[in-house]
Parts: C-alpha cells; structure tokens; sequence
C-alpha cells in the first residue's frame, strides 16, 4: 500500500521535505515502519527517540497502519 | 475548565491569570517559560517554535484532564507560542488554580514536566553560527 508521512522539526530535515510518500506491505507495523524509515534516511538512528503517531495520538510499535491514516514522524519533542 | 491555546501571538500571563480565577481557589500558581539567551554559555539569537497543531492540542488537553483529576483543580489554562520567539518572550504559560496552595504548585510542576516530554512541539535555537532542534540527539 501507499502511505504518505508527515514530518515535523529535524525529520523534516532528515528527510529534506515536509512529506514522504512511502510503499509499504499491507498491514505494516509502527515497528516495520520505523525500520523502514531507518533504512532509507539513516540519520533517524542518530536520534535520541523516534516516535510515530497515527491520527494525532501516540500509538504503540505493534499497531497496524492502514492507507486512511494519518501518519506522522515524532522526533523528541523539545517545546516549553 | 480548561483553555488550550496554541498560537503565533504574544501569550499574556493576565489571560491564564483572569481565566482560573475561580471563588472555589484557595491559590492559583503561574509558570512562565521564557527564551533564555544562551545554552551552556553559548549566544542564542533566537527560537523558532514549530508544533503538530491537532496533536499538541490534545495533548496539553490530557494534560490538564489529569492535572484537574489528580490535583482536584478547578481551573487549568495551558497556552504555547508557535513561530519565531526573541530572547525574553514567553514561549509557555501554565497557570492552576487548587483548593490549596501545595496542589497548585504540585500541579503546575507536573504540567510544565509532562509537556516537555508528550507534547509534539520543537524548538529550534538559532546561534551566531549555526542552528540546532533543541533535544533531538543524546
């Protein structure tokens, strides 16, 4: 399936680019997802954490992404 | 009741302040999170704030759900700047208002700790010579 993924503070960096369009298995993970990511734009691993969040809620590494999501890269969230 | 904010303006304390006003209030406690102008000794010029809008919203929400919850307050108003903050701004204001003062700075310290750490907003420092996400590294 096709995914888009937003980016905020350094992903956005990371991966030069407020968006990324990514081909995934149907029914990836957060997990699978973040390795994926990873592979692609190594710099992720430098990071001190790597959060996704599905619908604007943190959700766990073995939830299951669908199309209709909306999938976004959390670096560590530095605000205050 | 609670007041969420997340905007590009000046954030004024006597907002937060009016609104947990509250006759059930034995004390309210403020916090005030402002630019300071330097990290480890080095020259900040400037912060620039950027946030996921609906996440960060609900997240300053649950935060003050469970601050009201856990510290019985009556009010709780949490604003956030986004944008370009001079050295001096306000970045955050937290204010609480408890039936007893140990609960109203109780509370407020836990928000303030709480968002720093869930709430998915960034901050970058600008220096004279370069800039960097505020965090992102070990």
């Amino acid at each position: 399936m096709k995914i888009q993924v937003l980016a905020f503070g350094i992903a956005k960096d990371i991966i030069k680019d407020r968006a990324l369009e990514m081909e995934v298995k149907d029914g990836i993970s957060i997990v699978a997802l973040k390795a994926q990511l990873c592979e692609l734009y190594p710099d992720f691993e430098q990071l001190r954490s790597l959060n996704i969040a599905v619908n604007a809620d943190y959700q766990n590494d073995d939830f299951i992404l669908s199309e209709k999501d909306e999938i976004v890269i959390l670096p560590p969230v530095s605000g205050g | 009741m609670i007041d969420i904010q997340l905007k590009d303006q000046t954030l004024l304390p006597q907002d937060c302040i009016d609104f947990v006003a509250c006759p059930k209030a034995g004390g309210s406690s403020l916090f005030i999170g402002t630019v300071r102008d330097n990290t480890k000794g080095k020259q900040v010029l400037r912060l620039e704030f950027e946030a996921y809008a609906p996440m960060a919203v609900s997240e300053m929400k649950k935060i003050a759900i469970q601050v009201k919850e856990k510290w019985q307050a009556e009010k709780v108003a949490i604003h956030h700047r986004t944008g370009t903050l001079a050295i001096g701004d306000i970045a955050v204001i937290i204010a609480v208002a408890t039936p007893h003062r140990k609960a109203a700075f109780e509370a407020c310290a836990f928000a303030i700790d709480t968002l720093k750490e869930t709430v998915p907003i960034w901050k970058k420092e600008i220096f004279e010579d370069g800039e960097v996400w505020v965090a992102a590294h070990p």
